[in-house]
Order: structure tokens, then sequence, then C-alpha cells
């Protein structure tokens, strides 16, 4: 017992105080938003598209500079190390999370889009979010780093927010990984099990377009390709950060 | 006993195809049987195209045009022992004298419709969807006891047969796809009697996401991504295997700062994983002290790997020729200081466990794998080492920094859950003295290989300063012609086996992954026996397998 008490002193308190107090020290070398500037950007060159692994960069037609698309994107920096010109740089900024497919599209001119939710459902959920995730399919990194703001440095809970046994208890699914094939009809099941109303989240590469796994037979390319999705989290897998930052803004509570 | 028909290799070197014996089936098989009844263990068994590639998977009975592969790892001399085999529609099934290579067989009927005969129990492995289109590589149904296997064009894992017991009283358990955390999906079938398990299937497959089918084309723009989402949270370690593996098939050298850096990573990975798990025993016992203190622990070793890389996984870290970034004095001063603190924290929160009545009572003899049934099974890793078996690649086949600076292996003797925590601890132990003895001694130099043999335009230049180092160096350029490497690594759940076969053109003719949760989830299901079926999220916890890893 006294055992138990003194290693509950030295350990001491460690939730942190985001969002409240400043958000935890993200590493030096964290790939966070994209930021392109396509006045540096040689036209005609697709270093960058080539050296993409999942043809998450496109050119734009007719524009100088190019596009890049966050929920393909694994931030693996190869675009940022193949182009000489400096087009593509990602910074450290850990708010990646949108209510729109189309505005996880990064553009020079684009700015990052609000994060919606329709008032009713905010009155619903923004208080008590109970979730069911489902992985389907991914590496486990994104499950990983869910299951990280469940420990006490995040301490999910004091948002109300919690990861439930069951779908029948669920107001939504956070669902991670490509949805296999071989998941798809688990996936469907959960989904139909969840009362009305309900949300999607879908968090990381994989949910959002398939990931590296983009593609193949095997996979669905995405929970979108099944079900309406209301909040994508991008990242190969995205920093514990990020998804509670997308979660917190989908509620209005940040 | 008979002539040696085996060639001996080494842990992560090429040798050329040609050497490797062919031999007939049974000639194979007589082969695999006395390798493995001398003491040696399957690390990789598969089927691939034979060269030729005239034939395909339709082919008629005994035309199959298939080649048949293994690899055998004798940890008394620590070597490897390979040997091929050309193969029709079916060969004499090996399971039924070495239990060891079950899911290899199974694996080798579903993949490419290659029966082997006798085997007691050929029911899919990951049960890959058939449907118009998808999968090409895929043979047709085949028929058999396991009818849906196959035939029915989307079937899933759990819809298949199981092992059954009937009496009065018995009844069935099905557990998942889909489970009560935030876990990853599987299907568990216990028969039960009370609330005695008797048996428990385990039907995998839900995670596969053809990542090993996919590998197979490469080397290409997408391998090394491939390979560090094998299983995510074992990134490192599968990195390193392919990496090992690319580098064989290339002459490409280590620089040592980078195999330093690589040693580094594949223990910070093991100590994550070792404390995230020790935290979860803790919880699934109810003892929430350690779980909440090991849960915050785990990250903060997490962030010491994104010091490293930017990613708290380690992905964009290991690449061919060494490691893809370098860091500055002041970070290793740093990630030093941090190794202090983690061993502090790590001590205060897991030596708890040990002198707490009501967790020790669920530790104690529950989910005992006897040391017999581990080496039938062929288990690998913690789970191995649990039972009383020293096996570890670090030290029976070591590579990279292993070759330099040892780690001594952890093992217990009692087989249950406390002897698969216990030996998780004194390997935390172990590696955060290894990580803080190579922080002191990082050599100076490269981290990468500057300069990779016949890899002209792939390398950027590399300005000074850290964070123009960020970034990746792929590698697409052909590898020698006909060779073959088989790389191990002892990744923190066990060993991992990566086997690359190229062809006349330098690219992949097979590339074999082999997680080790591939071998053990046979473990668990053993483990499970004679137990409650309230112990089975325990029992589960202590051997931690991964899903993505076997499904791949």
């Amino acid at each position: 017992m006294f055992d138990v008490l003194l290693a509950r002193w030295k350990q001491g308190h460690r939730t942190m105080r985001y969002p409240a107090g400043p958000p935890p020290e993200l590493p030096e070398r964290f790939a966070g938003r994209p930021v392109i500037d396509a006045a540096r950007c040689p036209s005609d060159c697709g270093q960058c598209v080539a050296a993409c692994p999942t043809g998450a960069i496109g050119l734009i037609q007719g524009e100088r500079g190019v596009q890049l698309d966050m929920g393909r994107c694994l931030f693996c920096r190869a675009c940022e190390t193949s182009c000489g010109a400096g087009t593509i740089a990602f910074s450290r900024d850990y708010r990646l999370a949108a209510t729109r497919r189309e505005d996880l599209i990064v553009r020079d001119t684009v700015r990052q889009a609000a994060i919606t939710l329709d008032a009713a459902s905010r009155r619903l959920f923004g208080h008590s979010l109970k979730l069911r995730q489902v992985s389907a399919g991914g590496c486990n990194a994104c499950e990983a780093d869910t299951n990280v703001l469940g420990t006490v440095a995040w301490d999910l809970g004091r948002f109300g927010i919690q990861f439930v046994a069951s779908p029948r208890h669920a107001d939504g699914l956070l669902i991670t990984g490509p949805v296999t094939k071989n998941m798809r009809t688990a996936v469907e099941k959960t989904y139909q099990a969840v009362p009305w109303p309900k949300l999607v989240i879908a968090v990381g590469a994989c949910a959002i377009a398939g990931g590296p796994y983009i593609g193949h037979a095997e996979v669905h390319d995405g929970a979108a390709s099944l079900l309406p999705v209301d909040l994508f989290v991008p990242g190969c897998p995205p920093h514990p950060l990020t998804i509670l930052e997308g979660l917190l803004a989908l509620l209005g509570r940040r | 006993m008979s002539t040696v028909r085996t060639l001996t290799v080494y842990n992560g070197r090429a040798f050329r195809l040609a050497d490797c014996p062919l031999l007939g089936a049974d000639e194979f098989r007589q082969e695999v049987i006395e390798g493995i009844a001398a003491g040696a263990r399957p690390a990789a068994f598969f089927a691939y195209p034979q060269p030729s590639g005239a034939c395909t998977p339709h082919a008629p009975r005994g035309d199959c045009g298939m080649r048949l592969f293994a690899a055998l790892a004798r940890a008394k001399t620590g070597d490897l022992a390979v040997v091929s085999a050309d193969v029709g529609r079916e060969y004499a099934a090996i399971t039924p004298e070495c239990p060891q290579v079950h899911l290899f067989e199974r694996e080798i009927f579903e993949q490419w419709n290659i029966r082997p005969i006798g085997h007691p129990w050929l029911k899919p492995v990951r049960s890959p969807m058939r449907g118009k289109g998808d999968s090409p590589h895929l043979c047709e149904a085949p028929s058999g006891p396991f009818r849906q296997m196959g035939t029915v064009p989307f079937s899933t894992p759990e819809a298949t047969e199981f092992f059954q017991m009937s009496g009065e009283e018995v009844h069935e358990v099905a557990v998942g796809p889909v489970h009560a955390g935030i876990i990853e999906p599987g299907h568990f079938r216990f028969q039960c009697h009370g609330e005695t398990v008797y048996h428990l299937e385990i039907a995998l497959g839900y995670q596969h996401r053809g990542v090993e089918r996919a590998m197979r084309s490469g080397p290409g723009p997408r391998s090394i991504h491939y390979a560090e989402t094998l299983a995510g949270d074992t990134t490192a370690a599968h990195a390193a295997a392919y990496c090992r593996a690319i580098e064989a098939l290339s002459a490409t050298r280590v620089t040592a700062r980078g195999q330093f850096l690589r040693g580094i990573a594949l223990e910070l990975e093991r100590v994550a994983n070792h404390i995230g798990d020790l935290g979860a025993l803790a919880g699934d016992v109810g003892f929430l002290p350690t779980l909440s203190y090991c849960g915050r622990i785990r990250g903060d070793v997490l962030n010491m790997t994104a010091q490293l890389c930017g990613n708290r996984f380690g992905r964009g870290l290991l690449r061919p020729g060494g490691v893809a970034l370098d860091i500055e004095a002041r970070v290793v001063e740093q990630l030093r200081q941090r190794v202090d603190t983690v061993a502090r924290d790590a001590r205060s929160a897991v030596e708890l466990l040990w002198n707490v009545p009501t967790v020790m009572a669920r530790f104690d003899g529950v989910g005992i794998v006897p040391p017999e049934t581990c080496e039938q099974l062929g288990l690998v890793g913690v789970a191995a080492r649990a039972c009383g078996m020293p096996c570890d690649v670090r030290h029976d086949f070591p590579y990279g920094l292993y070759r330099f600076t040892h780690i001594p292996v952890s093992t217990w003797h009692t087989g249950d859950v406390f002897a698969r925590a216990y030996v998780r601890w004194l390997e935390v132990q172990r590696s955060l003295a290894f990580i803080a003895e190579q922080l002191d001694g990082l050599p100076a130099g490269p981290v990468i290989e500057p300069r990779i043999k016949g890899d002209s335009p792939h390398l950027p230049e590399r300005p000074g300063g850290c964070c123009a180092q960020m970034g990746t160096v792929p590698f697409y350029s052909p590898l020698a012609a006909q060779q073959a490497v088989v790389a191990l690594i002892e990744g923190w759940r066990g060993e991992i086996c990566h086997v690359a076969l190229t062809g006349p053109d330098g690219r992949f003719a097979a590339y074999k992954v082999v997680d080790p949760s591939f071998h053990n989830w046979s473990g668990l299901a053993f483990a499970l026996r004679d137990q409650q079926v309230s112990d089975f999220p325990l029992c589960n916890k202590s051997f931690n397998l991964s899903y993505c890893g076997h499904d791949l």
C-alpha cells in the first residue's frame, strides 16, 4: 500500500492543460500541414508528382504550382525532398482535420477551412460524445494513437468524449484503416447498429483514401466509399494532438 | 541420416538462387522434417511461381509451375538452411510430422492452390476475397471439407467451419471481429463447458489488405511504406528487415552511425511497446496505477522516436544504406537524459506489479504454455522466452549493431502470464541500458551510405544542417539478378523474417514476410486450454499479437 502511494507521489500530475493551456510540445521534425508556395514552382517539373508514393500531388491545369491532397498524404516528405525549388514545405501546424473531403486539398491560395457541424448536432453531442472505434484494415498505428487519447496525459474523458464497447451505446463511429473487403460487412453492420443521429469520423490516410494501400483490390480505399463521413483526420498516423483538435473543433469545444 | 541437400546461408547475406538446392517434393519434405527434428525452426516456408513463368495457378493438376522454398533457422550454429523444390498441384503435407509449419501449408494452399495432402486442418488463413477481377494472383476455388473457402465470393473469415465439441452443456462462444476496445479485428471461437475453455480457434484475415502481394511487384516507390506499415507498431523492425534485404541484394554498406541509430530506434520501439503492454496487463486485472503510469511513459518513449524522425512510430527513419536523418549533439544529450527519466519512471510504475497480491494472483499460473508445446508450435520472441526457450535473433543470428554490442537474452521458465510480463520488464531494462550505451558511444560520420551502388539519380544532395537532411531516400534501382536473401530481425514481438528473391530483371520474383504473430497466434490458442473464458483478455494481452502483421 505504501509503495502504491509512493509511486503515485513520484509520478505526479500529468494531464495536459490543452486546450485551456498550450498544446503539448511537438517534435522538431513533426510533419504537419503542408504549405505550398506556387511562386517558387518551376512549371512542368513534375518531380514531386513522381516522388509521391500515393499520388497525393497533382499539377493544376492552366495554373502555376501544385496541389496536395492531405487525405492521401503519408507525410513522408518525399515531395519536399524532391523539390529543388522549395515549393512544398511541411509546417508544424498540427491542425489538419476537416469536415469536407475537398477541404483537405492544399493549394497556394486556399486557406484552412473551418470545421463545421450543424447546431442541432453540436447541441446533442457537444458535451457528450460516445464513439465506437472500428479498426478496418490499417496497420494499427492509428488505433495506437487513438488509444493514447485515453491515457492520463490526454484524458479524453474530461471533454465528455469516450470510447464505448457497443455500437448501441455510441453516437458515432471512429473508423481507421482503408476498410478491407473482409471488414466491409462488419463496418456496415456496426454502422447500422448505431442509433440515429450518428457521426462517422475517419482517422488516418487509410480511412480517408486508402493510405499506402490505395488502389489495392483487397480494400475499399477508405470509409467514405461506404459511409457518409463527418470528419476527416489526415496523417499516417495522425498525431494524437491532431485527432484531439479535430474532435474538439467538430464539437465546437476548441 | 541422408547426405545434406540444403544450402547453408547467413542472416542478411545474399546468395545465388542457382546455389539453392532444387529437390523433388518428397526429398524437400524429408529435408524439412529432418532439419526441424535436428533442432531447426521454420523461419519461412512459401511457394512462388517458377522463374520460367509459363504456368498459372489455373494450370491443370501436375503442371502447376510452382516452386516451394523453405528457410530453416538453426540457432545452435547461427545459420539458416535453405532448400527449394518444384511442386505440382499437391504434395504430401509436412504438418503431421512438424506442426510448426501448419499455418505455412495452409497459406500455400490458400495463395496458390497447392494442396498439402494429409494436412489435418486445411482451412483459410486470411480468406482473401475472390470477387470477379479481384486479386488476379489467387487461384480457383478448391474443394474439400471447408466448402466456403473460395466458393462464396464474399464470405468473411468467420464464415468457415470451426473445430466443434459436442456433449451435454457444451456451448460455443463467438467473439469479434469488432471488439469492445480500440483493437484490431479478429474472430475468436471458444468451445466451452461451463466456464472452462476446451479449445479456442482464431479466425483472422480482416486486416488483409494485400500488402505482401503488392511488395512482390517491387522494389518501387511504395515498397518502404509497405514495409513500414506491415505492422504499424513494429515500423522500425519491419523497415529494418526490408532495408537489410535491399542492402544484401545491392551490396550496400550501412554506415557506422547509421547502424547505431537503427539499433537505438529498434530498442526504443521495443521499450515503448513493452511498457504499453505491461500497463495494459495491469489494466486487464484492474490494477489502475500501473495502467495509468505506463500509458503515459509509453508516450514519452514514442516521443523519443519522434525526436529522431518526427514520427512517433519511426516512419521515414530507416532507409537502405542507413537512416534518412541525422541527429545533432544537442538531441543526443536530450535523449540521453530522457532514457534515465524513463528508466526511473518505469521502475516505479512496473515494479508495483510484482508486490501486489491481487495482481500476482491473476498473473501466476494463468495461460500456461508448456515448453514442449512452445517447441512444437515454433513460437518465437517474448512468448517463447517466457517458456524458458532462449531464442532471440539478436543473440542467435546477430545483425547490425548486435554483432558488436550484445544484449542478454531474457527468459523466464513458467510459461504463464507472469512470465510473459516479467520477460518484458527484463527486456525493457536491458534495452534502456543498451540505448544509453549507444547514445554515449555514437560514432561520427554520415548516417547513410553516400553512394548506393548502381543508384545514381535517387540520392538527393544533402547540404549541412539537420533540417536540410529531412526526407526520404527512395530506392528503386535494379538489384542483383537471380539472388536471394533471408533477413531476420528481432522485433519487439519476436522473429521477423523477410525473404526476397530476385528475377533476371533485378526485381522481386518473390517477397515473403513472416511476422512473429504468424507463429504465435497458435500459442495463444493453446494457452487458453483449460482456462476460464474470462481469462481470455488477460491471456490475449500477455501475447499482444499483431492482426495486421498476420493478415498482411
